[in-house]
């Protein structure tokens, strides 16, 4: 039986993991290396590291720490950010990297899904949605999240957005709810759910684990394929180890840490 | 050891070298025919899809040299696709080396394709290539076609319906996971397939 999956996220700037608190006020977590070896030997099953300054600043990810990750971790890995092209793609999965994950130039230019999917496999198309509830009670997609004074909302209805990925080729779709984000409160059961009700391939849950528990309640009811989360692991917060033991005892079948 | 690691246009290249740099070997490259040579172990890697694999194949006069190659081969993912009769993805003729045809995994409620992910391989016969993998051991898989439990399956996997997760055939072999990227598992299948003598 297929596991569900432990992602850790670590958000890269300058060679340094990062997080911040609703996309603002990073804090340096240390060097990427190190953190992801850790999180590999405590028994993470992936890794995605979002270049979180290579989207807003127009350019494309810093192959050196890929390549250097790529060395050392024997676990699968995604790679994010300001990934534009077939050629963006290429060279990042070259350096080792096993799936590249696409946002904002996907919005831009949807037929981006498509071209990647086409030259390597739906399987390394893994495209990130940050959504949220507008006022009209209608989740919307937004874009350009990477930094604040650059957001947009678009009109995008992120069930839509779900669909329409799908259909031009994304093999996996990672579901990022800004609001829950950093706020460690629980997953956005609602608005996963419903986007699971129309997404056919696996989905990732990302955006407001605090706790043990928030992982086994967003498998249980939002029957998600993966979680994701950042700064639960980094503070320590949850430790993988516990965390698979906990799923396991309630049913949640999950590879052994 | 020479290992000739043959270039199918797959993206996987980078994974598969740096695995077998954790296990103190460094592949060659292949890209065509004339640069195989007589290599100790030949790896034919792969993600992608079947058509266009096959094409870059026939193109770089591999087809033919890997049907003539008596070294110890292992594909990985669409690389062990690619050595059996034919497949589904892209209705493609493939290299023939094992029998079998590669078909596309179904979806089903819960059942999502891709399977992606790690799931448990359960042995089927004894070989060295599963040497030291224990009793539900996790691999890692990505992939949308698989080849259907037969003869040549030394291993078998369940998402959905069973499927070859490893096969062995005469002196070739092949993972539908991918060894390189599936931790101590994966490095142990690894391992065992550079010291196989078949």
């Amino acid at each position: 039986m297929l596991s569900r999956r432990i992602i850790p996220c670590l958000d890269v700037r300058d060679g340094h993991v990062v997080k911040g608190v609703r996309f603002r006020d990073h804090v340096d977590m240390g060097d990427i290396v190190s953190l992801a070896t850790r999180y590999r030997d405590e028994g993470a099953d992936e890794l995605v590291f979002y270049d979180i300054t290579a989207s807003p600043q127009g350019r494309s990810v810093d192959l050196g720490w890929v390549e250097r990750v790529a060395r050392v971790i024997d676990i699968p890995f995604c790679v994010a950010g300001g990934i534009r092209s077939i050629e963006d793609a290429r060279v990042i999965l070259d350096a080792g990297a096993d799936k590249v994950s696409i946002n904002t130039p996907a919005l831009d230019r949807p037929a981006l899904i498509t071209e990647l999917a086409d030259a390597f496999g739906v399987q390394c198309v893994v495209v990130g949605i940050d959504s949220e509830r507008d006022a009209d009670g209608e989740w919307r997609v937004r874009s350009h999240t990477g930094d604040t004074s650059t957001l947009k909302k678009l009109k995008w209805r992120t069930l839509d957005w779900v669909m329409h990925a799908q259909v031009a080729g994304a093999g996996e779709i990672v579901l990022n709810c800004m609001a829950s984000d950093g706020v460690r409160s629980g997953y956005d059961i609602e608005q996963l759910s419903a986007v699971r009700e129309a997404c056919h391939v696996p989905l990732i849950a990302s955006g407001g684990a605090g706790c043990i528990d928030d992982f086994v309640t967003v498998f249980e009811q939002a029957d998600v394929d993966g979680a994701l989360a950042a700064s639960v692991f980094h503070s320590g917060v949850v430790k993988i180890p516990q965390l698979k033991q906990t799923l396991l005892t309630s049913q949640i079948p999950v590879r052994p840490a | 050891m020479d290992i000739a690691l043959i270039d199918a246009g797959g993206a996987n290249f980078g994974s598969v070298i740096h695995a077998l740099d954790r296990l103190g070997h460094s592949p060659r490259r292949v890209r065509d025919a004339d640069a195989l040579g007589d290599p100790d172990r030949i790896i034919l890697p792969g993600v992608g899809e079947a058509a266009g694999a096959m094409r870059l194949l026939r193109e770089r006069g591999l087809v033919d040299a890997l049907r003539d190659a008596t070294a110890p081969t292992m594909g990985i993912c669409l690389g062990m696709q690619l050595l059996f009769e034919h497949s589904e993805e892209g209705d493609v003729e493939c290299l023939g080396l094992m029998s079998g045809r590669v078909r596309k995994l179904q979806p089903g409620q819960g059942i999502r394709v891709p399977h992606m992910g790690w799931n448990v391989l359960n042995t089927m016969a004894d070989s060295p290539l599963l040497s030291g993998v224990e009793a539900g051991a996790q691999a890692y898989f990505v992939h949308s076609y698989a080849v259907p439990v037969n003869s040549t399956c030394i291993a078998r996997t369940t998402h959905g319906s069973d499927f070859a997760a490893i096969v062995q055939q005469d002196h070739r072999c092949g993972a539908q996971f991918h060894p390189e990227k599936s931790s101590k598992v994966g490095e142990r299948v690894l391992g065992n397939f550079l010291r196989w003598a078949p």
